[in-house]
């Protein structure tokens, strides 16, 4: 076991629990729009976790944040917007085909 | 005490947020339940002691992934309630799940409380890297093969999205979004610049600039301004890849010039230049990630001759 404090202990809980959630909603959520919004939360986890890594020695002497892994969680966060832009174009093209095909079934 | 309790709170909402989110039947609930856990989440950035994150999710997770998700839910059409999932459905993942998370927790809390020998170093070297900020110092010196790949990533999703965007759908503007957006245009443009400055001493860059002007401009577009940001125009094109472009020409040169005396690396700014190097990319870099985050929120194909014919048969089989 570790000797982080409490507040600490309970994001690093928190940013676990978002990855579950993340990883829940991905396998269970019927429709694509909402598996997008899943993965971005699986996302938000793992970068809140590299943000509490950083914080660790915050408390301490030195009183500065690990600016190497804030800077990588700023590189995460465009190129995972930039992702969810192109996913969410896919689905664009992916869903007037699977609407054409729906309604024609029950009428033929 | 107090700080705990508001940790308690934040930790709670956001969790409580993402359940939500993932489990509620109406997709439009869904998206708008992950627009406010995107607030929260700069709430924590901020609790956090990452400013600078706090920033770039403000003008991020809350605007620009809002305004992607509401146009895809816009192109969904009809909505209908999901289909009610059996126990057996529901059960199994979940299962799954919390076996992950455990396993997830048991590594966490191994995780020792000291950080490693890198914030150090950072601040030992920060004198040398022409900026004050060490987080933008990590951006543009230490760690500048990550911004340039990411500037790459950018303008590759935005090639993507351009082949495949689907033709614009006809929307009317409200004339009172309207005029309000034009009166946040200029306080957007003087923000983003005063954050563009402000990123070399203090929290602030060239993301969180690039991502703000893209926030307004995305406003602006939503509402039929600005017709001249569009993938034709060839400005908009040169300068899309300008923030790539003179990222590689200023290395480049950079490497050359260093050549003389000893063996060269790679992406290593002089010292005696490296403020005037770093801001001349960024300045290009924010223009960049401006306008390729605009135009990938409200990506339109562009206008081609082919695409018109095919709007033209479209159009023709639909009367």
């Amino acid at each position: 076991m570790t000797e982080l404090s409490e507040s600490l202990l309970l994001f690093l809980i928190t940013a676990a629990s978002l990855v579950a959630v993340g990883v829940y909603g991905f396998i269970i959520g019927p429709e694509p729009l909402r598996r997008i919004l899943a993965l971005n939360i699986i996302s938000a986890g793992i970068f809140m976790l590299m943000v509490v890594l950083a914080y660790r020695g915050y408390d301490s002497a030195q009183a500065t944040a690990d600016p190497v892994l804030q800077a990588l969680v700023l590189t995460g966060l465009v190129v995972a917007l930039s992702a969810t832009a192109f996913a969410l174009t896919l689905l664009a093209r992916l869903e007037p085909s699977s609407e054409n095909s729906a309604p024609e079934g029950p009428e033929q | 005490m107090s700080l705990l309790l508001f940790d308690t709170l934040l930790c709670g909402l956001l969790v409580a947020l993402a359940l939500a989110s993932v489990l509620s039947r109406q997709l439009s609930h869904a998206v708008i339940l992950y627009i406010a856990f995107g607030l929260l989440m700069a709430l924590v950035w901020a609790r956090l002691a990452a400013p600078d994150l706090a920033l770039a999710e403000a003008a991020i997770g809350a605007g620009l992934t809002g305004a992607l998700c509401f146009t895809a839910l816009a192109r969904q059409g009809q909505l209908t309630l999901s289909p009610r999932l059996s126990w057996q459905q529901r059960g199994w993942p979940a299962l799954f799940v919390l076996l992950t998370l455990s396993g997830l927790l048991l590594a966490l809390l191994q995780i020792p409380a000291r950080p490693g020998p890198l914030p150090a170093l950072v601040s030992q070297e920060l004198a040398d890297s022409g900026i004050s900020h060490p987080v933008t110092a990590v951006l543009l010196n230490f760690r500048s093969w990550d911004t340039l790949l990411e500037l790459l990533v950018l303008l590759l999703a935005l090639l993507g999205t351009l082949q495949l965007a689907p033709a614009p759908a006809q929307q009317h503007s409200w004339a009172l979004s309207r005029s309000w957006s034009q009166l946040l245009a200029p306080l957007i443009i003087l923000l983003a610049g005063y954050v563009l400055w402000a990123g070399a001493s203090q929290p602030g860059g060239a993301f969180q600039a690039g991502a703000l002007l893209a926030a307004g401009a995305v406003v602006l577009k939503l509402n039929k301004q600005l017709s001249w940001l569009v993938w034709r125009n060839i400005w908009v094109r040169f300068f899309a890849v300008a923030g790539l472009g003179v990222f590689v020409i200023v290395a480049l040169t950079a490497w050359l010039l260093q050549g003389v005396t000893a063996e060269p690396i790679w992406l290593r700014w002089p010292p005696e230049h490296a403020k005037y190097i770093i801001l001349l990319i960024e300045i290009f870099a924010t223009l960049a990630i401006a306008i390729t985050l605009t135009l990938l929120v409200v990506a339109e194909q562009p206008e081609t001759p082919l695409s018109l014919a095919r709007a033209e048969t479209a159009g023709g089989r639909g009367d």
